[in-house]
Order: structure tokens, then sequence, then C-alpha cells
């Protein structure tokens, strides 16, 4: 076992409880970001001045009748920015545009005594627009070739001799729905100016160490003149790892210019239509099977909506490559990645960053190609795992590690929720209910662990031990739901051998530890709980020293446990808070900062090849459906997920990572139906969709009525720290399930062997869709096929696409006579077989 | 928000209320002293020997008193706030952040507060409400409770520190970035309260909903709808549904379940006017009407929960804003021979609760209504008050052939709400008049159903909105009555097929016939809801269905 995966006696890691913060959640208690602007003397209001035209030149920006506004201080606009006038790393991304680029886009922003006089300064200022043709739809802007950033190609094998060796070849297009974030708590930011100059940012931000770096740089500034902390965040999901940015050198700026503290904080409305989401995607695939149904060859296409900047675009799309194969081997690929230029937000990182999309498109394939190759879903899935034993690698070149647990989650979900009855008594609830129709899906997902840029993989930490015994403790990661500071607590104990009554830990800042990576990619607890463990091990190591003295012992023979020093194989005790005290007369340092550096890890980003990740995340979800025939409309009754987090941290904390990643991957799939104006009237380029009431979320009614989430036992991770595994991000994509149950509802209202297409999100509508293709194929002698009116062809083999390719989120969706509706249209699949 | 009233949160069913024993004033003496846990009303007489009455008393009524609300036990004047200010706004400026802005229009519920209402089986319920919505000004008098206040009173009467919901919710994993939690706390603290709840407790049904019959309410009787109008983005719910079902019965010392027992906060008169924007409110209807008169240009509110999206979304803001959810006048259920009329303030959960299943369609409506937060707030008068086409309630007024009862200050009329709505967002209704009741014939169809299309089961809005009132007799259908929302401009009957079903036998000919009419009824449009095509299937599909309901019941 490594020195970082072994445990030590009676750790407090393993031990289920509740978050740390619990107790002030439920009071209201807890402090964020927007909290403390009713703390703060003072404060100025800021207001973005949104332009709601989706691109166009500023011919002429009018801010005087804004200042004409009683109680308006102020307006910033882009002369007032003494840096450098950006808001992203890839300087593509102005704070202050001369162009706007779509709709709803912030030009100038109004500094106001309150918030209602720098919302009306803000609809005051004047500005004209030279306006530009836009692209709105991921269809157009394909077909514009409209693109940016880099385009990777993934190379495995020999894809023509892989396609020539197979019995079967399908090939299709699928074209799916960005998410919003829907953080509860929206982007906020406040700023103010300490007595030495000091700039100290308060922010909601998931990369405290990047927003300090880019308020320095609109400020001008060194960043040793920039302090900025999180204290907490309601909410992050990725929406706040590059976003949040702007808004913290929008208040710095003010702050700056006024000497008076400024808050930025948007309302929903803004929060929605200023920033970014998760990306949708468009893939064109081609797929090809030996006469087993095992995959031979895959080509694919995908294309993400990257919006007005690239932002994250670059590396979503990489890690969208990484995982098209996810538990599947594929020995001869090539996947192509590209990143649509549209005028919309610019999309971002959002909770698996890629990963969700590419796994969603070799999903999509298995649920749509099984009935054509005459398999049961779950079977063809299981033929195509990776295997232990046979040194396979994935598409990228990196050997999969414990591969086997891919099958053994699977069969527990298997056995766990009785699949094999449960399926025999839905095919006999089918036969008896012709309105009515359930469903029974397994999916898997296997889920890189590491940033796929290597450089970020390391975190840092500062642990301080006060003369009284107690323990501070700080460390680079944020706080965002995720019980990040509840684990870190939990392995800073764990190191020092005390209980957990004697550890604190303080708010994320960028003067305690410095150069952090971002709160993300699933890393926060593996980066920041080893930097945690290096700091309290170079204390441990000091204090045994000290206690070796006290003890008449080696040092290396002494133990703490529980908050007690003994020598090996004595009696005799040292109180740890006595033990801090002696230290500290012997002059022995009580504080360390700690560091890691994930090892092992290469990646050669144009090559596309390399071992980015330290390990595998691995789950399996068998979700069961009831669909209404009459509309589509349906509940998830019933889900078992079995998941590897390694040996888990903190049991209670990891359970609701899962869960609540679950059902945030249904609203993606199933709920969450992002729309844009497409339309070429005057509100072109806007957000339909910019509230609660139109965009939905899960709520209590998406919550399975039974739901069993178990974690893998004895599941030791060896490459991450008391030998747990990552878990923010794989869970969401335990939602598969969910589509291919729905899936297989509706295909129950056609004849066996349909292939049945799914718009995503799958909603009631879509699903109604799906339905009624289904039954068309029962009313058609070519039923097998599968085909409606338009959903497929009989082919080739060729990539076209037959219908138009519909975009996402168009107003003006197709109706039955398209078969699959609005979304699905863009979809082909066509067999040579 | 269309679908809900611009009417109704407040309650006041018996004017009795308004007199305070004294016993009773002198123990919940007013909150002058900031003993927290004390949670106080206020009796008229003790507010105008303690405060200075303002310069603009009415020529009637009693004398109007600076604005304050009981905020956990302790009177807070609403000056400075302008009068659009909300309530969460007053509450976090006056340092109470706990409560949180997730949305501001009354979808999220972290907003949510507990407010004291007079109650249904006790003289006062807790109810949550979105404070997101509702002006301060309007809770004038009133006593609030937030998340913060909970803590200390529930403490009382539990062994830790944690109110008996705050507890659960903390130690069973409920929050995880807590940014809802407050809010969740708090709708979970009405239903903790809700005197009837443990009445429908079961425990000897298990806590697992795998064996439950009914998995909406849990062994302690907890109804989760109750949660309907609070989104949370991280737990995935399943650990806020354990919290849920594992509280018990209010301690007898928790000064919040005591204060039950004693009578609501008096209605009081508000004339709370700043920088030329008023928030008035008066005793009467008739004084009211006179006002409403006076002031053609005033905003009508009872809950708010249409008004309150207007000023947060769209910015707008009233010079006169009106309350009326307090009138007695419009706050009766009465139950005849020939119809049941329903005061045009009375919430929805008052009427849900109150007619308990008598009028089967309603009850099919209310679950399906928003959520329960807005329900709490919302009312029959709000939502055909704002005319919006795709209310849910209008489809199973005209399915019930409802008439609207219109009062004035020269009296009333009474206009059959199919020739209620004139336009898009317009009706008969003149400047001036309010909505006093809402007129349900009697007897009814036995034969009723309420299909709601939409994307989310909990609290979304409808696409398209269908309801069924007929009559079968012997296989003939008799009468039929359907209403339909989200098709037209206005909310419309469906004639044509009403004429398709009339006189002919219920059989599946008949009912596919009537249902290819039904799909071609009104002019539904392609928006982000469903397209025209979705629209126009679910219209045939919804009688389709009922039908389909209608043969399994005789069969089985």
């Amino acid at each position: 076992m490594s020195h970082l995966s072994q445990r030590p006696e009676k750790p407090a890691v393993g031990v289920s409880m509740p978050h740390e913060s619990a107790v002030q959640h439920v009071t209201g208690a807890a402090l964020y970001t927007d909290d403390l602007v009713h703390r703060t003397r003072d404060v100025l209001h800021a207001y973005p001045v949104q332009v709601m035209k989706a691109h166009g030149r500023i011919t002429r920006l009018h801010t005087g009748p804004a200042l004409a506004v009683p109680g308006v201080v102020r307006v910033l606009t882009g002369a007032d920015v003494p840096g450098v006038n950006d808001a992203g790393m890839k300087h593509d991304e102005p704070l202050f545009p001369d162009t706007v680029m779509f709709h709803g886009h912030a030009v100038a922003w109004v500094l106001g005594e309150t918030l209602e006089a720098a919302r009306l300064g803000a609809a005051a200022v004047e500005v004209d627009l030279d306006e530009q043709p836009s692209l709105i739809a991921l269809g157009d802007a394909i077909a514009a070739g409209s693109f940016h950033g880099a385009r990777p190609v993934m190379l495995t094998g020999d894809v023509d001799a892989g396609f020539a060796d197979s019995a079967h070849v399908f090939s299709g297009e699928f074209q799916f729905s960005d998410q919003e974030h829907f953080y509860l708590e929206t982007h906020a930011a406040l700023a103010l100016v300490d007595e030495n100059g000091q700039m100290f940012v308060q922010s909601s931000t998931q990369h405290p160490s990047e927003t300090q770096e880019i308020v320095a740089h609109v400020l001008g500034l060194h960043s040793h003149e920039v302090t900025v902390q999180c204290l907490r965040m309601g909410g992050g999901f990725g929406g706040k790892e590059m976003q949040p940015h702007g808004f913290a050198a929008v208040a710095a700026l003010g702050a700056r210019l006024t000497g008076r503290p400024v808050r930025v904080r948007l309302n929903r409305t803004q929060d929605l239509t200023m920033s970014g989401k998760r990306h949708g995607f468009h893939a064109e695939w081609r797929i090809g099977f030996d006469t087993e149904g095992r995959i031979q060859a895959l080509e694919a296409t995908l294309t993400a909506d990257g919006g007005w900047s690239l932002d994250l675009s670059e590396p979503v799309v990489a890690r969208a490559l990484c995982h098209i194969d996810n538990t599947y081997w594929i020995p001869n690929a090539r996947v192509a990645g590209r990143i649509a230029k549209t005028n919309k937000v610019s999309n971002t990182a959002f909770r698996g960053f890629g990963g969700p999309q590419g796994m969603l498109v070799i999903e999509d394939i298995m649920g749509r190609c099984a009935p054509l190759l005459g398999l049961d879903p779950m079977e063809l899935r299981e033929r195509n795992f990776y295997r232990p034993g046979q040194g396979q690698t994935t598409p990228y070149g990196q050997p999969v590690t414990h591969p086997e647990r891919i099958s053994t989650v699977w069969q527990q979900v298997r056995a766990d929720g009785r699949l094999a009855e449960r399926r025999r008594e839905i095919a006999a609830f089918n036969a008896a209910h012709p309105d009515t129709k359930r469903g029974l899906a397994i999916t898997g997902v296997k889920f890189g662990i590491s940033f796929n840029l290597t450089a970020f993989n390391q975190g840092g930490a500062l642990v301080l031990v006060y003369k009284d015994g107690s323990v501070l403790i700080n460390h680079g990661g944020t706080e965002m739901g995720q019980g990040l500071h509840t684990k870190m607590l939990q392995v800073a104990a764990t190191t020092l051998g005390i209980p957990l009554h004697k550890v604190r830990l303080a708010p994320t800042r960028t003067d305690k530890v410095p150069n952090t990576s971002a709160t993300a990619a699933s890393a926060g607890a593996d980066l920041n709980g080893a930097a945690v463990k290096n700091a309290c091990e170079q204390i441990r190591e000091r204090l045994l020293q000290v206690a070796g003295g006290r003890l008449g012992a080696n040092a290396s023979d002494v133990r703490i446990v529980e908050g007690v020093a003994r020598a090996l194989g004595s009696e005799t005790e040292l109180a740890w808070d006595e033990l801090v005290r002696t230290a500290y007369f012997q002059r022995v340092q009580l504080s360390a900062s700690g560091f890691y550096r994930t090892e092992g890890l290469h990646w050669d980003a144009k090559a596309f090849q390399g071992s980015p990740f330290k390990y595998f995340s691995y789950g399996a979800a068998a979700a069961e459906v009831e669909v209404d025939g009459f509309t589509g409309a349906y509940r998830i009754r019933r889900v078992d997920i079995v998941h590897d987090v390694g040996d888990s941290l903190s049991p209670m904390i990891d359970i609701g990572q899962v869960e609540g990643g679950f059902v945030q991957g249904a609203g993606w799939l199933t709920l969450e139906d992002m729309r844009w104006d497409t339309g070429d009237g005057p509100g072109r380029g806007r957000l339909l969709t910019q509230a609660a009431s139109t965009y939905k979320l899960p709520s209590f009614s998406e919550m399975p009525q039974e739901f069993h989430v178990r974690l893998l036992e004895n599941a030791t991770e060896e490459g991450a720290v008391y030998g747990s595994k990552a878990v923010g991000e794989p869970p969401l994509m335990l939602a598969f399930s969910v589509r291919e149950a729905l899936r297989q509802a509706a295909a129950a209202f056609g004849p066996a062997g349909v292939s049945v297409e799914l718009a995503s999100p799958a909603t009631p509508e879509a699903v109604y869709w799906a339905i009624e293709a289904s039954r068309r194929a029962a009313a058609s002698p070519d039923g097998h096929r599968g085909d409606g009116p338009t959903t497929g062809h009989d082919g080739d083999g060729s990539t076209a696409g037959t219908g138009s390719t519909a975009e996402a989120g168009s107003t003006t969706g197709a109706g039955p006579s398209t078969g699959a509706g609005p979304r699905a249209e863009a979809e082909a699949l066509s067999s040579s077989a | 928000m269309p679908f809900r009233g611009t009417f109704g949160y407040l309650v006041l069913p018996f004017s009795l209320h308004l007199f305070a024993v004294p016993a009773v004033a002198r123990r919940f003496a007013p909150a002058r002293s900031s003993s927290v846990g004390a949670y106080e009303s206020r009796e008229l007489s003790d507010i105008d020997e303690d405060d200075e009455p303002t310069d603009r008393a009415p020529e009637r009524g009693p004398v109007v008193t600076a604005p304050r609300i009981t905020v956990n036990g302790t009177e807070t004047p609403i000056s400075p706030a302008a009068p659009h200010t909300t309530v969460l706004d007053f509450l976090r400026e006056r340092g109470l952040t706990g409560t949180k802005e997730g949305c501001a229009e009354g979808e999220c519920g972290a907003c949510a507060v507990l407010v004291a209402r007079p109650g249904a089986n006790e003289p006062t319920d807790w109810v949550a409400v979105n404070a997101c919505l509702l002006p301060a000004a309007a809770l004038d008098g009133q006593e609030v409770v937030t998340s913060e206040g909970l803590a200390t009173a529930g403490a009382a009467g539990s062994p830790g520190t944690l109110h008996p919901v705050q507890e659960e919710m903390a130690v069973r994993g409920g929050s995880q970035c807590g940014y809802c939690t407050p809010g969740f706390v708090c709708s979970m603290a009405a239903e903790f309260y809700r005197p009837d709840r443990c009445a429908h407790a079961d425990p000897a049904e298990g806590t697992d909903p795998a064996e439950s019959a009914d998995p909406e309410h849990g062994p302690n009787g907890f109804d989760l709808h109750a949660l309907s109008g609070n989104l949370c983005r991280c737990t995935g719910y399943r650990p806020i549904r354990d919290a849920a079902f594992a509280v018990g019965a209010p301690a007898d010392e928790d000064p919040l379940a005591q204060r039950r027992e004693q009578s609501p906060p008096v209605p009081v008169a508000t004339e709370y006017v700043r920088d030329g924007s008023a928030f008035l409110r008066r005793n009467t209807l008739g004084e009211t009407l006179r006002l409403l008169r006076e002031r053609p240009d005033a905003v009508v509110v009872a809950g708010s929960t249409d008004w309150g999206v207007e000023v947060n979304i769209r910015a707008r803001r009233a010079d006169c804003v009106i309350a009326v959810d307090r009138l007695d006048e419009l706050r009766e259920l009465r139950v005849g021979s020939d119809s049941v009329e329903i005061g045009a303030a009375l919430t929805l959960t008052e009427i849900e609760r109150r007619l308990d299943g008598q009028v089967p369609l309603l009850a099919q409506l209310f679950p399906q209504f928003a959520s329960r937060l807005i329900r709490n707030g919302a009312t029959l008068g709000g939502n055909l008050g704002t005319g919006s086409p795709i209310g849910d309630s209008p489809p199973v007024l005209l399915a019930l052939e409802a008439s609207v009862v219109l009062a004035d200050a020269d009296g009333e009329r009474t206009v059959p709400l199919a020739d209620y709505f004139t336009g898009y967002r317009q009706s008969v209704r003149r400047p001036g008049e309010l909505i006093r009741a809402v007129r349900v014939p009697l007897p009814l169809s036995p034969v009723v159903a309420f299909h709601k299309i939409a994307k989310r089961r909990f609290d979304d809005i409808s696409s398209v909105a269908v309801a069924f009132a007929l009559d079968v007799e012997d296989g003939i259908v008799r009468k039929a009555r359907i209403g339909l929302g989200g098709v037209a401009a206005t909310p419309i009957r469906a004639l044509s097929t009403e004429e398709a079903l009339e006189g002919r036998a219920w059989t599946a000919e008949t009912v596919d016939a009537a249902a290819r009419v039904l799909r071609a009824e009104g002019t539904p449009l392609n928006d982000q809801r469903a397209s025209a095509a979705y629209r126009s299937a679910m219209l045939g599909q919804s009688l389709l269905k009922l039908y389909a309901q209608t043969t399994e019941a005789v069969s089985s």
C-alpha cells in the first residue's frame, strides 16, 4: 500500500458525518458573498448595461443620461481600465467590449448608491449599434464554418481496416442540449480597498487564484496587491470556474475608482443571460460492429457550441474526446473535435466538463444500435466492456487501470436491483397495459480523474498549530457544497492523530495558499487533501521528535492516536495539548505549508496521446421509468447505483455527491430545456428560458421514488489520499440510465427490433414523439427498420443526415410529421447490415 | 407568472379575531424586549398607546400607525423601505441574511419564511410564503419567522440547539451548499406545525418509500407537496425527504406550537407612502371600493404572487398598490343548495382545505397549481384578475360553468366566466371593479378530469391545460363542458368538441371522432414550453386518456 493511501489507526477519514457547515446552513447563519454587503458600510451597487442584440459594433456609448439619475455615482466603461481590458485568459473576452457579441452582453456598468439607482442609471445609458449578422443555432455555425480554437483529432488503430472487418456499420447524427448551472447563489463579488492600497475581493469563485490574476491584470496591479477570498459558494458546478473573474474585476475597478466598497450581484435573469452554460454538442458518427456486436471501429466528429469566446471550450472538447469510449474498448477510432463560434454566451465548465457529452454520444449509439443488432442493450454494453488482463488502452493511449471494476459495479447493480426478475415483471406489465409502459436500463461510467493539462495537477495547504493545541487549516480548494472542507478537516485530524473538534478551517484566500488550481475536475479532495496531509505530516514529524524526547523513546516508535501520543509498548501518555506546548517551548515550528503534485501524468495535446489521468472512477446505475402513452409524461420509479469512490473519505458526503450528481444529470437529459431565439425577429439570439419559471430544474417530483445508492466496498485507490477517489463529477453520468430506460419504454409501444430515437433533453414532448414513431413502426410493414417518415433511411452507411439540421432550441420546431420531433429530426440512422 | 393570482395571501375568516381577550394580550406582551423566542401579537389598543399615529390616518377605520412587522418576536418598522420593497429585501437589509434570493419570482423557495395566519383547525397557522414576492408593507402588523428565528424558537422545545426540522436537515445531509436550506427549513417547519398533519400520521408505515402506498406522504403525515416550491440543485432531494419524513410532533413547550393556540395577528389598515408611491389597505370592502374609484390607476394585490414577479423581473413600479386579501367580504366560502360561492381572496390552500374534495374537479386542480408556497398566497380572484391564457384555474372553472361576481362602489353584477375574458389578459372587469367571489353552480357533473401538460410534474406552467366535466347517463353523454388553457389568447370552452360529444354514446368511436375535433380547437403556438403540434396532439390525447380512465374504472 502506498504511503499516500495508507490509513493510520482510528482515522477520522471514513467516518460518516454531515457537512461541516450543516448547522450554519440550516439556521441561515452561513455567510455567502452577498450577505457581506449588509455588514459593510457605504457600499455602491453595480448594475450592468446589457445590450439586447446578438451582434453589433458599438458606434456610440453615451453615459451622460445615467449620471443624471439621482443616486448614480459613476459609470464604468472601457476607458476606465488602467490595465488590460480582458476578463479571460485567452485575450478574447474584453471586459468592456467594443462589439456586442451576444444578446445581453454587458458593455458598461453603473455604480449607484442603491441597486434601484444603479438599475435606473443602466436603463438610461444610450448605446448605438451597427448591427451585424449573427450565428445562433449550432447547425448554422457549422454550416457557415464558424469555428475557433483547437481542432484536435484522436486517432487509434486502423479505422479503415476496422470498418472493413465490421459485419454491421451504422451511422447517424445527434444534437443535444446545453445546460444551465443554476447554482442557487448567482454570481457575486464585493471589492474594497484597504488602508494600504491592497485590493480585497470577496468572490463567489471556484478559482480564487485566477480571479486574483484577472483582477490584477485589469487593474494593472501585481498579484501580491490583490487578495481574493471565497467564504463558500451557494453551488458552483463549474459555472464559477472561469465566469466569476470579470464580475470580480468590475467590482474591483469600481472600488479602485471610487474608493468605496463595490458590490456586484447578478440577479437570476442577468446570471442566465450573461454567464456560460454546459456546451451543447452536435455529433456525426459511424460505427462498425462484428457479428457478435463488438465494436470494431468508430469515426466521429464532435462539435461543441463554444459561444462567443473560447473560455474553457478547448479543454472541454479534449475531455469529450477522451470520454467517447466510456466503458467500451474501441480498437480503431478516429474522433475529431471542434468548437463552433456562435453569438451566444461563452460556454464553460459544467460538472463533467465535456466528459458527459462524449459519453452521451456513445451511449446514444449503443441504445440506437442494439435493436438493429438484435441484441438486448444490456447485453450489447456488456460485450464491449474493457476487459482485465488484455492490456487494453483508451483511444488516447492510456492503460485502463482496474478495468474489472466496470463489471464489478455492473454486476452488483444487476444483483441489488434484481434486474433479471424486474425485467420479467416489466414485460408482463407492458403486455397488460396498452397505454402505459415501463422501461428498465442499466448504464455504466468510466471517468478519468485529473486535469487534462498536467500543470494544473498540484495543490497547496497551510496548516497552523497554536500553542493551545488548536489547529487551523487552509488549503487552495473552495467549498461549493461538495463537502471538500469537511473532508479536509477529516484528513487533517487523521494525519495529526487528533479529534476532529481540534481542527478548524479558514475560508479560502489567495494570501494563504498561492497559485492554486481551480476547485474543479473532481480533483479538489485529491489535490488539496494530499497537500493538507503533507503539511500535517511535516508538523507531526516534528512533534514526534518532541514526544520521543518526553516519552524516552525513538520518535519512529511514537504514535499519536485520538489526541494522545504513546510509544510502542508503553503505557505512558502524552496529551496533544501538552505535546504542542512542549514543542513551542522547545522552539519547534508549529506551522507548515503543504504541497502535492500528482505523479505519473503526461499528456501530448497535439498528438492527443498520453496518460492524462491518475486513475478512473467507475459506477453503474439501473433506472426504471414509467411512461404515459397519452402524453409522454413519465416518472422515475426506481434507481439502483453502485459507485466507486475508492475508500470513502466521508461516506455521507460521497453519497450526497452521487445522488445529487445523478439527479442533476437526469435534469440535463430529461427536463432542462434551454431554448434560444433562432428566428430573424428583433429578439434574435435571446435566451428564451431565462428564468426559473421557464427553465425547469428537477424538483421533488423528479426524485426517483426508490433511490438506492451504494459505494463500492474494498475499493482502495493507491494513487490518492487515504485510498479515496474523486466523486464530484462522475455520478452525473449515471443518469444515462434514465434516458435509456425512457428509450426502452417508448420502444415498448411498438414492435421489437426498432431503433428508437430520442431527443435530448427527453422532455415529455420528446418522449411522446418517440412513442409516436414506435407506434408508426408497428403500423408499417417495414417496421423493423424503425423508420418514421424522416427519422431514418435505408442507406449506404453514409454519415449524411436526412432532415434539416433543426437546431436545439428552435422555436419553430417541426411537428409530428417529422417523426421524432424537432430535436431528433437532426438525427439519422441507417444500416448497411 | 401568468398562472398565478394578483390576489390573496392573508387570511381572516372571522372578525372576532380582532378582539383578543386582555389575558391573552398580556401574555403576548408587545415585543419591545429583545427576548428571543417570544412570539407576540399586538392588540390595537397597545399600538395606539405606544405608537405615534401618522398624519395620513384615513377618515374611517382605526388609527393607522407606522407600519411594522414582528420579525422573530421583535417589532421592526418597515420604514425607510420603499413601498415596493419585498419582505426578502426588508429582512436582508436588517441583517437577517439567512433568507436568500434565488430567482425573485417565487419559483425556487430560497426566500421562504413563515407567516402567522388565521388557521383552519387552530386559531393560528404558520404558513410558508415566498418573501421575494410580498411587499413588506403587506405584512404590516403581522408576524414573520425566519430560519434564524426558528433556531431560537425551536431550541426551546428540543434537546439540541436547533429547531427539530433544522436538526433533521443537518444530521441527515439535507444541506450541501446550504443556500436553499433556510427556505427548505421554513417550508418544512410550516408542514411540521400543520395541526392536522399528525392526524394523518401512520406510525405503522415504514419510512421506506418503496413500501409506501403513497410515496408523497411520510409516516409522520408529512405531505411532500409542502416542499414543491423549493428547489435544491445539490442533493437530489433524497436526504431532504428523509428529514421531512423523520420529524415528530412539536413539543408542548415549543413557543411556535403554542402560538397556534392564540389569536392570529389582527389585520391593520395600512397607509404607507414614500416618495410618491403608496401601499394602501382598508378594513372593509366598501372602503376599498371607494378607494379604488378614487385611484383607478392602482394595482390591486392579494398574495402578490403575480405582481411581485412584475416588480422583480420586469421592474414595474406602481404609484399605488391596494391590498384586498384581508377583506372579510372576499373571504367567505358558502356551500349552498344550488351553488358553491368561493371568496375571491381566499388562498388556494384555504379553498383546498375547506372544500376538502367537495368539488372533485377543483380537488384535481389544486395539487397541480404552482407550488404550496404559491398556493399559500395565490387566489382565484387573482388568477382570473390577471386574465392570463395559461392560468390553471380558468379551464377548470369554465368546465364547471362558473360565474364571476364583480363588485364596485355601486353594487354587484354576475358574469358567466365564459363571457368574462375578452382578449389577451383582458376581461369585462371595469376599472374600479373587484372580483368578490366565484360561483360554481350545483349539481356537479360526475365525470371530471383536469389534465395539465407540462415538463415538470410539480410547479410548472401548463403548455396546455384541459378540464372536463361530463354527464354520462346510460352510456350517453348528456352534457359536456370542456375548458382549455394555453391554446388561444384567452382560456376558452371547446364548444365544437362539446357538441361532438353531447347526445352521443360514450364509446371509443364517439371519443375518437371528438378527439379529432378537440385537436383542432384553438390556435396553439410554438414556444419554449411546447410545439404547436404537441399542444394540438395533447388536446386530443387528453380526451382519449379520460375515456381510457373511465372505462378502466368501470371494468375494474
